[in-house]
């Protein structure tokens, strides 16, 4: 008989999360209630005596200091409503495993196929409130009506006896296994149908080169030998889709471009990602000659650099934006751990060390009203950041670098980041770590979870704009446990030399995964009924491309099968051997012994069509507005507040940015500890005081006048970042994430042309500063459906390129912060300033657009940035801060208040790259010119400074003045005097509740 | 051969500090300073015996899914040792019998709490009487706290060190009691070797100097002994001056303060039980 354990906090203890439901309802949905307490409810669907149920409720689920705990009988008492939120049917359900496990320790006994424990939180709210509002409360911020049920209940109608009665999101029985076979020969209506019925998001000159392929004579013939029909089965055209999709193949990235420029020059480009982006790593790894460090690129889960003669570092960013607009929590929490596993997956394997996160969001503050199926900025916020929060912080990694960006369009889908940095041995048993192999006749393991409905057709989804029957199938839920148990594992295994090669199963599931991985030894023959599942009701087809999460697939040999085997089953962790590698030339799965699929390798590969993709530039006609009589002093405080610039502090403290005991430079940084750093600093071995260093630039706001400009501007702001703690110029590598709109001219989106030639142009940026800054590609992603777009309403993102370099510090003891350090020290501005606050804040903040987008000369920005190594190798720089959003005045603002001393100069002294005086105030405080940095440098330091800066854009401006005020002046004119804490306050208020 | 203290860590289902914590105890000078998975224990190939300083280390065992720590201090209750051996549970009443040291930092130290490992003012390890729970901000939190110490505490850990500097990083910090008597007890016994404090190390019940709010702020926690201790700030995480929030701006020793709390227990090892 199922029960229902119910754990609730004794009378005067403080239910910190009731309070902070209630505080949130206050800030969501304004409405303000008396007292919201919560309750944890266990529901035990499993043969257990009432001891047993007696032993679990006082043991493991309750803690005897503070809670109390009911079998099969309330605890609520006291409530107006009573809300009780579960779980849907299949999704993961974390508490539920754990305390499924610690009962079978209890018990001594495991589970039936079958038998399982729900879990479910009953809040309690008294305050003015009716069914009515509760629904709405319920639906728009307790629950998630995609992967969540609910109980609601007023205080009448609750049974005092029974409670809440039992309910069982057990996953009901489906039909039995059967695999579908499909006719192709049909119209292209038809085949269009098909397409978009089944989610395949193929397009039609894809589905009619599958048609011309599964009617080639020789290809029936086959098919015939092997048992199976001329029509193609449910497994093979899933198995198809998924390797085509977007998301897997890249079909924009690979397409032939014609691309037509504002003076009507034309040209074609044979795949960007071939011409531009492996373009750029080939003629800097050419350029670098003996001193190359680029290890593996582009062809793994993530890209390898040296770290130093016995070490390798690996760096991988990822988004995870589709699932996080229909799931934040769940999005963001398997963004991470997924790319975690890319992370961890790359080579023979690599121990993770860090996380970085970039989000983009509408603002929290949002009060417009919103289309349909979109979910609130501030939930997508809350969400995405406890995602993240979770997934990092449980699975032992640091996050130490990131930032969050607010356009308002990002209301339509945010972008979520999530990078990670992971370090192996330079060599594994003698052999180079960072490169594997599938041998013939390796076992296929899949290892770790096991699969699910969940995340079927996640990647095929995310291929396509978000629209209203986007699956809730491709909403998952990751569980850091499972996956830490199994890392644990298979970084044993790897030293002990039980696996040949590896990867991880993201989008695509096993489909992907051991597709792939059998491309090494040309074949592949897998039994879909071997592979574990939640439950039962899966169609072969499902197995195949489930994106279940915390899964890893490896190839074992016959001889290291069993040693694997055992010490698997001696961790905890599951694997299962699902067939074998085979060089047949064909990707072979069978079901209960009989083919399901038989595909040509070859084709399945190499066989979707490139698509051919026009551009058309044009220039908008973008022009300087007109301000006058700002207040400036008034302006700076604005912009302080700014959500692009003001203080993350309440984010940044809820990740663990610290474990690991690395991190060096960290988020936060000066007198107390709330600074903004530029970039961090980690340490990575004990024994040695090498040190990596991250960073990343991001500037959406430049493309609404170029994206050209856009993309040599994040380069240059990760780069200038990444050299403000001491990373050096010459040993760092860059990775691309591009998050588009869709740029594919057709019906609904007219304006493609444009959108293409906005790609084209962030790419001939990407190759050209590369090139010129000697920064090497070594991994990145492209995620290409960045709209929304249900009935007449679409939103298009800005086109945003998130660029993220990692490097090198010889020794971080040498590593710089950007607070000011003492009164007394000189000021200096390195580079120069030009009139550019198109597309800055400042100008946003007005309302307005602009067209002088910033511009970077990358000949003076190296320069620039080898000399600042050469002067924090000799220790000449107290402090370092880059300067972005908001200019000059926001940088010096902030080392002014990190460290807690003013600082005054004179903007007469800077260096500009037309006539000063036709700068106005504006631009010399606001200007958004890149590769410029603030530094402060001891008196006694000056002429050693000055003579090593001598070619360089080198200004000195001020000083550091022990009392604590920001005064800026123009000669004898003074533009603005306010006090740090004053500054302070603004910068830190705007998010500081969130 | 001369004699080598011997360090030992739990590693595991969540354990997330373990080569931090093992380094910290090779800083301070133990010859052996293993990190384990705990699967090995169980196989009984590991034993715990063969060691004379246990740490149970900080992460999320289990995720903390069933409140922090409560589904790990369940395993090693319950979860069979190879052989039939005692369960792991009842070889760390041994260890602490035996006169050996344990310390839990964070993870660990509510995995002590809810053992009933800590703050046994009756020297009964089995009965808990005390709990870790939810900071009253509901909230995660990775911030740096300043400690005041106790000189009169039987604590052998923090003695001699007068007032430190660590980092949090938890969501389930709050140390509550489950009566007055129980407060009363660890006060009258000097079980509080360490409390959240301001700047001028004195103790606060104000957020964010005390991050969770804590009970009589406090942080750390000894049993009678003063060998077996817990405390929510990692020590582990200060163990040179570059991973101090402000090493760029201070002069500061080589050696983080943290350090010293291991030292303190090697050395006791080593007068005492080699």
């Amino acid at each position: 008989m199922p029960c229902r354990i119910v754990v609730g906090l004794k009378e005067g203890v403080r239910d910190a999360r009731g309070e902070r439901v209630k505080s949130e309802i206050r800030q969501h949905l304004g409405l303000e209630l008396q007292v919201v307490r919560t309750l944890d409810v266990y529901t035990v669907d499993a043969e257990l005596s009432a001891a047993e149920i007696d032993a679990a409720a006082k043991g493991p689920l309750s803690d005897p200091v503070i809670q109390d705990v009911a079998v099969d009988h309330p605890l609520a008492n006291d409530f107006d409503v009573l809300i009780e939120v579960g779980f849907r049917p299949g999704v993961t359900d974390n508490i539920g495993r754990t305390a499924r496990e610690a009962i079978q320790y209890l018990t001594g006994r495991p589970f039936e196929d079958g038998e399982a424990v729900y879990t479910s939180v009953q809040y309690l709210l008294s305050g003015a409130i009716d069914r009515a509002v509760a629904e709405q409360l319920t639906s728009d911020f307790l629950a998630n009506d995609l992967i969540q049920r609910w109980t609601i209940l007023t205080r009448d109608e609750l049974d005092p006896a029974k409670g809440v009665p039992v309910s069982i999101p057990r996953v009901a029985a489906a039909a039995a296994p059967r695999v579908q076979k499909m006719d192709l020969n049909v119209s292209d209506e038809e085949l269009l149908q098909l397409s978009r019925d089944g989610m395949l998001a193929l397009n039609l000159n894809e589905m009619k080169t599958l048609q011309a392929h599964f009617n080639d004579p020789q290809v029936q013939a086959k098919r015939r030998k092997m048992g199976l029909g001329i029509e193609l089965t449910d497994v093979e055209l899933e198995a198809l889709a998924q390797t085509w999709s977007e998301h897997c193949k890249h079909k924009i990235f690979a397409a032939k471009i014609d691309y037509e420029d504002e003076l009507g020059n034309k040209e074609t480009i044979d795949s960007l990602f071939k011409t531009y982006i492996v373009g750029a790593t080939r003629d800097i790894r050419q350029n670098l000659g003996q001193d190359d460090f680029c290890l593996s690129v582009f062809k793994d889960n993530a890209g390898v650099i040296r770290f130093n003669d016995d070490w390798s570092m690996v760096f991988k960013v990822e988004t995870h934006n589709s699932p996080s607009a229909l799931d934040p929590y769940g999005g963001a929490l398997t963004g991470i751990v997924g790319v975690n596993r890319d992370g961890y997956g790359t080579g023979m394997g690599a121990r993770l060390i860090f996380n970085t996160d970039v989000f983009c969001f509408a603002s929290p503050f949002y009060a417009k009203p919103l289309p349909p199926r979109l979910l609130h900025p501030r939930r997508i916020f809350e969400g995405v950041v406890e995602g993240v929060e979770h997934g990092g912080n449980k699975s032992g990694i640091p996050t130490i670098n990131g930032s969050i960006q607010f356009d308002e369009r990002f209301a339509g889908k945010p972008l979520v980041y999530c990078g990670t940095a992971s370090i192996m041995p330079a060599k594994l048993n003698g052999k180079p770590c960072h490169d594997k192999q599938v041998l013939v006749g390796d076992h296929i393991i899949m290892t770790g979870g096991r699969i699910g409905k969940d995340g079927i057709h996640g990647a095929t989804f995310s291929s396509e704009e978000l629209h209203e029957d986007s699956p809730v199938t491709a909403v998952q839920i990751g569980d850091p446990i499972t996956q830490r148990r199994m890392f644990d594992f298979l970084i044993i295994a790897r030293d002990r030399g039980l696996y040949n090669s590896i990867t991880d199963n993201g989008a695509g599931g096993l489909s992907s995964s051991v597709g792939e991985m059998a491309e090494d030894t040309g074949g592949l023959e897998m039994h879909l009924d071997r592979a574990p599942l939640k439950y039962p009701g899966l169609q072969p087809w499902e197995i195949l491309i489930s994106e279940a999460q915390e899964r890893m697939t490896l190839a074992v040999s016959d001889a290291q099968l069993g040693p694997f085997l055992q010490l698997a089953a001696e961790m905890g962790v599951e694997a299962t051997d699902l067939g074998l590698f085979t060089d047949s030339g064909y990707y072979h799965c069978l079901y209960q012994g009989k083919t399901v699929c038989c595909l040509d390798m070859e084709f399945l590969h190499a066989g979707v069509p490139q698509m051919q993709i026009p551009a058309k530039w044009e220039i908008k006609g973008h022009k300087e507005p007109v301000l006058t009589g700002r207040d400036l002093q008034a302006d700076l405080l604005g912009l302080l507040g700014r959500l692009n610039i003001c203080s993350k502090e309440s984010v940044v403290r809820r990740y663990d940015h610290e474990v690991q005991a690395g991190t060096v430079v960290k988020p936060l940084t000066g007198v107390t500890n709330d600074g903004p750093s530029d970039a961090a600093v980690y340490r990575p071995l004990f024994d040695s005081f090498e040190g990596i260093v991250t960073a990343h630039g991001i500037c959406p706001s430049y493309s609404d006048i170029d994206t050209y400009h856009m993309m040599a501007c994040a380069i240059d702001e990760a780069l200038r970042n990444y050299v403000a703690v001491g990373g050096n110029i010459e040993h760092v590598a860059g990775l691309d994430n591009f998050c588009w709109c869709d740029p594919v001219e057709s019906e609904r989106t007219p304006d493609g042309a444009y959108k293409a030639a906005q790609l084209v142009r962030a790419n001939k940026a990407l190759y050209e500063y590369c090139v010129a800054f000697g920064v090497p590609l070594i991994s990145g992603k492209d995620s290409m459906k960045n709209d929304y777009q249900i009935g007449e309403t679409k939103i298009s993102i800005p086109p945003t390129v998130l660029f993220s370099v990692i490097g090198k510090i010889d020794d971080v003891r040498l590593a710089v912060t950007m607070d000011a350090k003492a009164p007394g020290d000189l000021v200096y501005l390195l580079g120069s300033t030009a009139d550019e606050l198109g597309g800055s804040e400042y100008y946003r903040m007005c309302g307005e657009l602009g067209a002088n987008v910033p511009q970077v000369d990358s000949q003076k920005a190296l320069k620039l940035y080898r000399t600042v190594n050469a002067a924090q190798q000799q220790k000449l720089l107290r402090s370092c801060h880059d300067l972005s959003d908001g200019g000059l005045a926001v940088a010096l603002a902030e080392k002014a208040f990190a460290g807690g001393f003013g600082i005054s100069a004179d903007l007469d002294k800077l260096i500009v790259s037309a006539e000063l005086s036709e700068l106005s105030d504006m631009a010399l405080l606001f200007s958004e010119s890149q590769s410029r940095l603030a530094v402060t440098v001891k008196p006694e330091d000056q002429s050693t400074f000055e003579q090593l800066f001598a070619d360089c854009d080198a200004a000195l401006i001020g000083r550091v003045m022990a009392e604590p005020v920001l005064s800026l002046c123009r000669g004898g004119k003074s533009l603005i005097k306010s006090l740090n804490d004053q500054n302070k306050e603004a910068w830190q208020a705007p998010l500081r509740e969130l | 051969m001369a004699k080598q203290v011997r360090s030992l860590v739990i590693a595991g289902n969540g354990t997330n500090c373990e080569r931090e914590v093992a380094e910290a105890c090779r800083l301070a000078g133990s010859e052996v300073a293993a990190a384990v998975h705990i699967a090995e224990l169980l196989a009984g190939r590991v034993k715990l015996e063969d060691y004379h300083f246990l740490n149970l280390a900080g992460g999320f065992l289990d995720g903390d899914d069933l409140g922090s720590a409560k589904a790990g201090a369940n395993r090693l209750l319950h979860a069979p040792v190879a052989g039939g051996g005692a369960s792991l549970a009842a070889q760390i009443g041994q260890f602490i019998a035996d006169g050996k040291l344990i310390i839990g930092v964070c993870n660990g130290f509510q995995l002590m709490v809810k053992m009933g490992l800590l703050p046994a003012t009756e020297h009964n390890y089995q009965q808990q009487t005390c709990t870790l729970t939810h900071n009253d901000s509901g909230r995660f939190v990775d911030r740096w706290t300043y400690l005041q110490t106790d000189s009169a505490s039987p604590c052998i850990y923090t003695r001699g060190l007068e007032g430190i500097y660590l980092p949090v990083r938890h969501g389930e910090g709050k140390f509550v009691v489950d009566s007055d008597a129980t407060l009363q007890a660890l006060e009258a016994a000097h079980l509080v070797p360490l409390r959240y404090a301001d700047a001028e190390f004195a103790p606060t019940m104000d957020f964010p100097a005390n991050p969770n709010g804590s009970i009589a702020a406090i942080a750390g926690v000894c049993d009678p002994t003063g060998r077996v201790f817990g405390l929510m700030p990692h020590p582990e995480a200060y163990v040179h001056y570059t991973q101090h929030p402000r090493w760029t701006r201070e002069e500061l020793p080589e050696e983080g303060m943290g350090l010293l709390l291991y030292r303190n227990a090697i050395n006791y090892v080593r007068e005492n039980l080699l």
